[in-house]
């Protein structure tokens, strides 16, 4: 057993960091929130390029090979940039669709939940998406799309993935949305640390009053948790596993958001804050497929059914 | 990232769990929980079994007598063991687990060589004497005074929280031997040895109505000087030595029980009707994500330490400020499930509930956790 990153998956990880630390920091996540919710087309290309969609793909097929250990990594990253776009869905189409691979074709997918994420910007889109009407998205870096009810075939009954796994969609955007959300925690933690550490009152930075730290200690023992139960789901690909590990990823970046909220007092409910960035994305998260309903669910039926340990 | 074991990870485990099978009908029957002699025995008896197998010491340095093992091997040492429901380390936990690889470490020879053969064959008990009645989470601040009187110490003052204090052979004592120096600066490391004059053990009842500990009271002890390990004022650096053991491992038995008594408390309530409630359901569920991620962080908690020779005690302060809250949460809810019946203590589960009370303030309260947390892991400053 070693359950630790090996040298590559670190390097793996360094290296989608910086290529998105360069590509999408801050600035350009203000940018692209004051342009409103338009894809960048280039950016995405630049994903295709880097491996970001053709991760999974055999070598064979002109992908890098990898498996979902190192997918979730680079999801993590996406997360914690708080990349927008329909990240998972494009990927989870490479090798499927023509140009997902490539980051030329941008595909979205009608979530089990009901709600399609980039309807309009997306060249491509998998399940049923007839008679979608738009939502004024709480998010402003993700536009959402609801479909009725009755046409609603969710991903997961559409098809399970080509050659390069097992598991069916559904499971496998429940484990990438963890990954996403993990990655936002970890960012939610540390700005709320950083800022704890410079800002002061009563002479001193908050972070030296114990309700303030205590705040941040308990956003990163979810964060760790979540990590630790992530990683795991990501080598295991066990339905259950995933479902733990989205519980806890989900619970990790809501709650972790709203403390950083917290911890930035006034200043964290302006708009010029990225605290509600994080916020809002880790709730529009929690609707995708793998809901807390479903995967607590899952988890409880796992208990009686004799095969868990 | 790799979850799998190693084929001689897994011999390990076959070769022990062979052995668990042959010679666990053959321990005698458990003793009461009040009674403090048989439970020695017992306690002793079976690490006498273990030593005979060449499983005593399992993490202890060859050097120490130990068996110089992996922190994976001590994991699958410890899942296998609750597995099986072998007995718990019990009274010997103190000289396996504290005082023993802290003589390992900071010992004289002679020192190494009296005492710790001794913990390792099952023969003598040691008790911890580190916290006071006004020394807890500040345990620097503790005031037990001991003199120089010519080869000797003479040590008053009184402990408190020290398991097993009636039928321990020694005592690992902190004592303030400077009071004029900072606090962590005057503080020594003596074995005592507990039939010497002076000392009186007074049990404490805790709130599951058990007697899991006691005071101790100090009246001009004499402690040889020779008795001391490590420097004189030196003390608190030889305590937080022993820190260096943790791998990870400190709470591998109990997690794996925990998901074992979750198990239960699920099928329990579909018995009796229980499972139809979605809410319960779902804190049910809630659970199982919760204690196989805990099972997963002792993975990697361990795992680091396989790489790194140790995980720093902060690694442990982020895992045991989850699990010791989940724990509670277990009982709490197997007490829904039990509805009234969560009222009768001849449920084990209305025990278990008392004494998980106990989890978030032995070793440390979640409230000092997450100071050491934020402190120094995150980097936020120290106040008030």
């Amino acid at each position: 057993m070693d359950f630790q990153l090996t040298d590559d998956q670190r390097a793996l990880k360094a290296g989608v960091r910086e290529l998105l630390a360069a590509r999408f920091g801050r600035e350009r996540l203000r940018a692209a929130v004051d342009e409103g919710p338009r894809l960048d087309r280039a950016l995405w290309r630049e994903l295709g390029e880097a491996g970001f969609f053709a991760l999974r793909l055999p070598e064979a097929e002109g992908g890098v090979g990898l498996g979902l250990p190192e997918a979730v990594l680079a999801f993590e990253e996406a997360g914690r940039v708080l990349l927008p776009g329909p990240l998972i869905a494009t990927h989870l189409a490479a090798g499927v669709v023509d140009g997902a691979a490539t980051g030329e074709t941008v595909v979205t997918a009608v979530d089990g939940g009901g709600l399609v994420e980039w309807l309009a910007e997306a060249d491509v889109v998998r399940g049923e998406a007839t008679g979608a009407e738009p939502l004024r998205s709480v998010d402003p870096l993700t536009p959402l799309h609801r479909v009725p009810v009755s046409g609603g075939a969710g991903l997961a009954d559409v098809r399970p993935m080509g050659s390069t796994g097992a598991l069916p969609t559904a499971p496998l955007t429940s484990l990438f949305t963890a990954a996403e959300q993990l990655g936002t925690a970890a960012r939610a933690c540390e700005t709320a640390v950083q800022h704890a550490r410079t800002r002061e009152q009563f002479g001193q930075p908050i972070g030296a009053f114990q309700a303030v730290k205590h705040l941040c200690a308990q956003m990163l023992v979810r964060v760790e948790l979540a990590r630790a139960a992530v990683y795991a789901a990501a080598v295991t690909a066990d339905p259950v596993d995933i479902a733990a590990a989205r519980l806890l990823a989900d619970e990790a970046a809501v709650r972790g958001a709203r403390d950083c909220l917290q911890v930035h007092g006034g200043m964290g409910f302006t708009w010029e804050s990225d605290v509600h960035l994080c916020l809002k994305r880790a709730w529009t998260r929690t609707q995708r497929t793998g809901s807390a309903t479903e995967s607590e669910e899952l988890l409880a039926a796992d208990l009686v059914s004799g095969v868990g340990r | 990232m790799d979850l799998t074991y190693t084929p001689e990870e897994e011999e390990f485990r076959a070769r022990l769990r062979e052995w668990l099978a042959e010679v666990l009908p053959s321990l005698p029957p458990k003793p009461s929980p009040d009674d403090w002699p048989g439970r020695r025995a017992y306690d002793l008896g079976w690490q006498r079994m273990l030593y005979d197998a060449g499983y005593a010491g399992l993490h202890w340095p060859v050097d120490a007598g130990g068996r110089g093992a992996t922190p994976t091997q001590h994991l699958i040492y410890l899942e296998e063991t609750e597995k099986a429901g072998a007995p718990y380390v019990g009274a010997n936990f103190v000289g396996l687990l504290h005082a023993g690889p802290t003589i390992a470490s900071e010992g004289t020879p002679a020192q190494r060589a009296r005492w710790l053969p001794p913990v390792l064959r099952g023969e003598e008990v040691w008790c911890q004497g580190f916290s006071e009645p006004d020394a807890g989470s500040d345990l620097a601040a503790l005031r037990t005074r001991a003199w120089r009187d010519g080869d000797d110490y003479v040590v008053s003052g009184s402990k408190i929280w020290t398991s097993h204090a009636e039928v321990a052979d020694w005592c690992e004592l902190l004592v303030r031997t400077d009071p004029a120096a900072p606090k962590h600066r005057g503080i020594s490391w003596l074995a005592m040895p507990m039939d010497a004059p002076g000392i009186t053990v007074r049990p404490l009842r805790t709130l599951a109505g058990s007697t899991e500990f006691a005071e101790v009271f100090l009246d001009e002890v004499r402690v040889p000087v020779t008795h001391r390990v490590g420097a004189e004022n030196d003390g608190w650096r030889v305590t937080m030595v022993t820190l260096s053991y943790e791998r990870g491992t400190a709470f591998v038995g109990e997690v794996v029980a925990c998901r074992r008594v979750l198990g239960e408390v699920a099928r329990e309530a579909r018995k009796n009707g229980r499972w139809d409630d979605p809410a319960l359901r779902r804190r049910l569920g809630g659970l199982n994500a919760e204690f196989r991620a805990l099972w997963r962080l002792t993975q990697w908690n361990v795992s680091e330490a396989q790489r790194n020779g140790g995980v720093p005690g902060v690694g442990g302060s982020v895992f045991k400020l989850r699990y010791s809250h989940a724990r509670q949460e277990l009982y709490d809810a197997a007490a829904e499930v039990l509805g009234p019946e969560a009222l009768d203590l001849g449920r084990e589960w209305t025990l278990d509930r008392l004494s998980s009370l106990s989890y978030t303030i032995a070793a440390g309260t979640s409230q000092i956790q997450h100071n050491i947390v934020a402190e120094r892991i995150l980097g936020l400053p120290k106040g008030r």
